[in-house]
């Protein structure tokens, strides 16, 4: 049931920024000290008279970043997530969100799935965050080839963006391209009747599993690929909710201010329906990624055993 | 026009009449900060109307202006007061500083007034994003120059010392900062909140090209803003001593008037010391 692993998303994001790079001179990319983890280090190669390396400065990089944005330049500014999101949050709703400064902000590192290095290197919030800045867009890509989409994306529409990608090799979800991506609108990877499942980043290959799983104990899943978190796609959560009347959303953040919070706040507005939350509800610790995934209920079984129950209490109610 | 034909006498007045202004616009607005603005006012007016920056009231985001950043935010009636000497906004918006429904926000928003170029009022801020303006005029082969005013308080933010490194790492010849050292910050002396000295040597140690004036000599801030002209390939700071509340003589080094607004009878006095 495993699916294959492509590359990290972060490699994606690298790799896309250098082929922006070719196609547009108006591109500018910051750097923390971390270009070779961020993967931000192709751009620099290529272009290093568009490259900054600011050293480790967030706050400082971020201010850096309007300045060239507010000057015309499409600028991408890269560290870990938990480090530009916490470091930088200040410089981010003042001289970005409030400015409406044309920064896209790309953390790297995203989630628990860094493993070893532990909590403080982690994204646990950094989702959160960029959704209490007004203004933002968010995106979570899924996998390589969704986050060169993403990228693409991002450098086309005028105004912040957040992309938060990962450390390790992702699992492919789109092999044959994502010719259908757009900013705020929800791609349907699986039809199903019963239960939606609802996910992001590294999550959406967990809730496809899910589905297969599902799907051998009769129960029917739709699979959802949200990886905007705002704008949210709204009707396809409306739909989800009318069509299959219970929805379980996956993500590798804390529940507190992620997407699920979004996707409830849609459901409740527009068609309530039983929920449940996948996500972290504290830190993590050091370890490999795969059991740290397992240890904090990150799997597609959790995903699944969510659905069942949901799926359970309603045929209860019915009877 | 060229500099040396902008009498300081006319500068002197001018500086005068922005006084005014400011008192006027902080008495109906009913809050803000007098003694910051009025520290800083000589420089800025020297700045706009000492045929110093290039700038085009008319069209305000023009590519090849320089650029002025107040990053000591809280001082926004100097520079709003300046912006409608210049032509940016007009007079009569003075007299709505802080209203709802108006463009006169209570620290400069550049999304409500295209004059302003950086939202600022969160302190350590101005720097960077000066910083960024400056290495865009290089990727473009503009030659124009971005001046950032920063606060003695706001100097204890760790972003200006960021910036101040990486302005000089990345030797931006462009940049000038203005530093507004007026001895006092919104809790009391800077000395005993915390102290920045010895100010030279640090902004020396970072690698800034430094020169230091009193912040009220029109003459002395008509060389600084000239020294720092000259051609270099590292970014310039003027370290400029000035009092807070300058030019009222109950607001001068009273820092009750750091963020309290004026009276009406306040004002009456302060205008009368400040008439022509």
């Amino acid at each position: 049931m495993a699916r294959p692993l492509g590359e990290a998303t972060r490699e994606a994001y690298g790799k896309a920024l250098a082929e922006l790079g070719r196609e547009n001179p108006n591109i500018v990319v910051l750097d923390g000290d971390l270009s070779k983890s961020t993967m931000t280090k192709y751009f620099a190669q290529q272009f290093p008279d568009r490259f900054f390396n600011v050293g480790i400065a967030e706050a400082n990089m971020v201010g850096i970043a309007a300045g060239l944005a507010a000057s015309g330049k499409i600028t991408f500014a890269s560290s870990f997530a938990c480090f530009v999101m916490c470091k930088a949050f200040d410089q981010m709703r003042l001289a970005v969100a409030y400015s409406g400064n044309n920064v896209k902000i790309v953390g790297t590192h995203g989630g628990i799935s860094i493993g070893e290095d532990g909590v403080s290197q982690m994204g646990h919030e950094d989702i959160g965050l960029a959704l209490s800045l007004p203004g933002f867009v968010v995106m979570v890509p899924a996998d390589g080839t969704e986050t060169r989409a993403a990228v693409r994306a991002a450098a086309e529409h005028v105004g912040p963006v957040y992309i938060r990608v990962g450390r390790p090799k992702a699992p492919i979800v789109y092999e044959n391209g994502c010719p259908d991506f757009r900013i705020g609108k929800a791609i349907t990877l699986r039809e199903g009747r019963d239960v939606t499942l609802i996910a992001n980043g590294l999550m959406v290959a967990a809730a496809l599993d899910a589905a297969e799983q599902l799907e051998q104990q009769g129960i029917s899943a739709r699979v959802l690929d949200m990886h905007t978190v705002r704008p949210l796609d709204e009707e396809a959560v409306e739909k989800a909710a009318r069509e299959t009347g219970a929805i379980v959303v996956a993500e590798e953040h804390l529940v507190y201010t992620g997407l699920g919070s979004q996707v409830a706040m849609a459901v409740a507005k527009r068609y309530p329906v039983p929920m449940r939350f996948i996500g972290l509800t504290d830190y993590a610790e050091s370890g490999a990624p795969e059991a740290l995934m397992r240890k904090y209920g990150l799997t597609a079984d959790d995903i699944a055993r969510e659905a069942i129950e949901l799926v359970n209490m309603r045929q209860e109610a019915v009877v | 026009m060229v500099t040396s034909e902008v009498s300081l006498e006319h500068l002197q007045s001018t500086a005068r009449k922005l006084r005014r202004h400011i008192v006027k616009m902080l008495a109906i607005a009913g809050s803000g900060h007098p003694g910051g603005s009025l520290s800083a006012i000589d420089i800025l007016t020297a700045l706009f109307f000492g045929n110093v920056m290039r700038y085009n009231p008319q069209n305000p985001r023009w590519a090849d202006r320089d650029r002025f950043i107040l990053s000591k935010g809280h001082a926004v009636p100097a520079l709003y007061a300046v912006l409608a000497e210049a032509g940016f906004i007009p007079e009569e918006w003075l007299w709505q500083l802080r209203k709802i429904d108006t463009p006169m926000q209570g620290h400069p928003s550049v999304k409500d007034l295209p004059a302003v170029e950086a939202s600022t009022g969160s302190l350590g801020q101005g720097l960077s994003i000066g910083l960024g303006m400056a290495l865009a005029a290089r990727l473009d082969n503009r030659d124009y120059r971005v001046y950032v005013m920063i606060g003695d308080g706001e100097s204890e933010e760790g972003q200006i010392w960021e910036a101040a490194m990486a302005a000089s790492h990345f030797r931006v010849g462009n940049l000038t900062a203005i530093l507004d050292y007026n001895h006092y910050q919104l809790d009391g002396a800077i000395g005993e909140i915390m102290s920045i000295e010895p100010v030279v040597a640090k902004w020396e140690a970072f690698g800034w090209a430094v020169r230091e004036i009193d912040g009220h000599d029109m003459r002395q801030i008509m060389d600084a803003l000239h020294w720092a002209k000259e051609p270099r390939e590292q970014p310039s700071i003027i370290v400029a001593h000035t009092v807070k509340g300058k030019g009222v003589s109950f607001m001068e080094n009273n820092n009750e008037f750091h963020g309290k607004a004026p009276t009406q009878a306040e004002l009456e006095q302060a205008l009368a010391e400040l008439a022509d």
